[in-house]
């Protein structure tokens, strides 16, 4: 008991920060034309290569400064966040509802069904990720439907092995036998007695791939294969920034933080989440 | 013919390896009868419990034997009917009960869910006689209790809360297995009065699985030892006691220490009765063939 208090104090500034960074980036995103300065598409060449704000030359209202075309940097990151955001929940979301769900079958019903499940994943797993996203856009064609399906089909396996170990731990023990003996069916015991003790992993999971979906699409926008290069995106505009660092380096380094810190804060919100979802710890 | 409870017949089990884990077991508990099953580590206690509610290790086979609950043949129904069968009539009260209650459900759930949607309650009847099933092992806030997750309570607490499950949908037999090993000495008897009491009012049959002769003394009218898988010799508790038949249950009687003088005639199981034991079962493993499976 008194380690889970001493776990759960440390779970307290951790939830906090992660979540409210998280929260006013979507709330920025969601109302980006609202609470954007500038035209995220603007060029303007007399504005081109504005500093940020606390240097001279920096110019009101382009508080980021702005990029080799004079776009504002800080609209263009707020408004990147838009697809950032979509791209990580659709992506993150698909994946784990597919795997979740096979490596639950897997762990919990063992035997034939766990040794299909697990050779498939073996198989996946032996291409290089990164390789293989870049690969499927190719195949698929840019596009955001591309990208969340491309990383939703990498990324499933992540789930299918973390919830396949546990489920698989959690079928041994006694009160699954107690629950066999007592007469329910073997799905009503997945779902009812084992999944509840399996979705910590799953909530932590979650926010950790919707970090790495994040990774992924700007990986992808940096090499060109994402959305359609208009709409602004982190990985496009690291991509733009990385050829001016001489001249603005702010266009590659603000990027690069508004991506740090959110996936950074995603995989601490699942961590913190899952301690809060564990009555164990809680 | 019978109305036993239970009746194991010629019960064999092997590994998947061929190694027998049962010899033949045949045992019977009567109605309303306490049963202890005794045997050291590794006997195979844990499986006859096992087999009789159906969830045997995959690695092990039934090659021989028939189970009968109540008159009815386990080995002649549908896999479904069969759980049917062993849901409605047999409850288990394990050994571990941290392990044995799922550990992110509430306690008050858990326990009125196998009222409710096995045996078709409503929600009201089962939470009214969980509360009564509390009150008889002497829960004394069922309130508490059924709002709390299984790591908030006790070892003790949350064994009496099996214990309340186990009785409260009237099962006709309990397999108790070694069901206060788990606890410390002065939780033991509490435990232990408690299942002797709730057995008598409840007129339900136990097999108790037990390594402890003290405990088959206080809580069983029949006893069946077993060793290595067979039962070497099965009699009236008290009997046994008296007058032990099988040189294996005298050595465990030897080994066991008793309580009016602790020290005195304490002594490992003779290692020449575990020599002529372990001749003569082999001895029967080879004269042995399964009749059927
Ligand atoms: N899951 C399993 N698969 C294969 N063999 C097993 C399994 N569990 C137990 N056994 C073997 O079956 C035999 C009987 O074990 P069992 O658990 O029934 O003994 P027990 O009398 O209950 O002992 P204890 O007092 O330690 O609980 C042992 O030889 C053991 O090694
Ligand atoms: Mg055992």
């Amino acid at each position: 008991m008194d380690e889970a208090r001493i776990a759960r104090r440390g779970v307290g500034p951790r939830l906090w920060l992660a979540g409210g960074w998280l929260l006013l980036a979507l709330l920025a995103a969601i109302f980006a034309p609202l609470v954007a300065p500038q035209d995220p598409l603007a060029q303007d060449l007399m504005l081109e290569r504005l500093p940020p704000f606390w240097m001279s030359g920096a110019e009101p209202g382009y508080w980021l400064g702005t990029d080799s075309l004079g776009r504002d940097l800080l609209s263009r990151l707020i408004f990147g966040g838009r697809i950032a955001f979509i791209v990580a929940f659709a992506a993150a979301f698909a994946a784990c509802l597919v795997g979740s769900t096979l490596g639950l079958i897997a762990g919990y019903f063992g035997g034939w069904a766990d040794r299909i499940i697990s050779r498939i994943v073996d198989i996946w797993m032996a291409f290089p990720p990164v390789l293989f996203a870049i690969l499927l856009v190719a195949v698929l064609g840019t596009g955001l439907s591309s990208v969340i399906i491309a990383i939703a089909v990498i990324d499933w396996t992540r789930f299918c092995r973390v919830i396949r170990a546990e489920a698989m731990g959690q079928s041994r023990m006694d009160y699954v036998e107690n629950a066999r003996i007592a007469g329910y069916d073997r799905i009503g015991i997945m779902l009812r007695e084992v999944l509840p003790n399996v979705v910590p992993s799953i909530v932590a999971l979650l926010s950790l791939e919707m970090g790495i979906a994040v990774i992924v699409e700007a990986i992808l926008s940096f090499v060109n294969l994402s959305i359609s290069t208009d709409d602004p995106t982190w990985g496009g505009i690291i991509a733009e920034g990385r050829l001016s660092i001489h001249q603005a380096w702010w266009v590659l380094v603000f990027p690069l933080i508004t991506l740090i810190l959110t996936v950074l804060s995603f995989s601490q919100f699942g961590e913190a989440l899952k301690a809060r979802f564990d009555p164990v710890l809680r | 013919m019978s109305a036993d409870c239970l009746d194991i017949r010629n019960l064999s089990a092997v590994l998947a390896n061929g190694q027998r884990v049962l010899r033949s077991v045949s045992l019977s508990v009567q109605p309303g009868e306490v049963r202890a099953l005794v045997g050291e580590s590794g006997a195979g206690k844990t499986m006859i419990g096992k087999a009789v509610l159906g969830v045997l290790p995959s690695s092990v086979r039934i090659v021989e034997g028939d189970m009968l609950l109540e008159g009815e043949d386990l080995g002649r129904l549908q896999p479904k009917a069969r759980r049917t069968l062993i849901g409605a009539r047999t409850a288990l009260i394990p050994q571990d009960p941290l392990t044995a209650l799922n550990p992110s459900r509430r306690i008050g759930p858990q326990m009125t869910d196998r009222l409710v949607r096995i045996l078709g309650w409503s929600g009201q009847r089962a939470d009214a006689r969980i509360r009564q099933l509390l009150d008889e092992v002497q829960i004394r806030d069922p309130d508490r209790v059924l709002k709390s997750y299984p790591h908030e309570l006790s070892g003790g607490m949350r064994q009496r809360v099996l214990i309340a499950a186990a009785f409260a949908a009237e099962p006709r037999l309990i397999v108790a297995d070694e069901p206060t090993t788990a606890l410390d000495v002065t939780v033991q008897k509490q435990i232990l009065r408690l299942i002797t009491q709730l057995q008598r009012e409840h007129g339900t049959a136990i097999l108790f699985v037990t390594h402890d002769l003290g405990v088959v003394a206080k809580i069983s009218q029949k006893v069946s030892v077993l060793y290595a898988g067979k039962v070497v010799e099965e009699a009236d508790t008290a009997a046994l006691f008296a007058a032990p038949q099988h040189l294996y249950t005298r050595a465990l009687m030897a080994a066991t220490p008793r309580y009016t003088d602790p020290f005195a005639s304490l002594k490992p199981v003779d290692e020449a009765v575990l020599a002529g034991l372990a001749a003569e079962i082999a001895d029967a493993d080879q004269a042995w063939r399964p009749r059927h499976g």
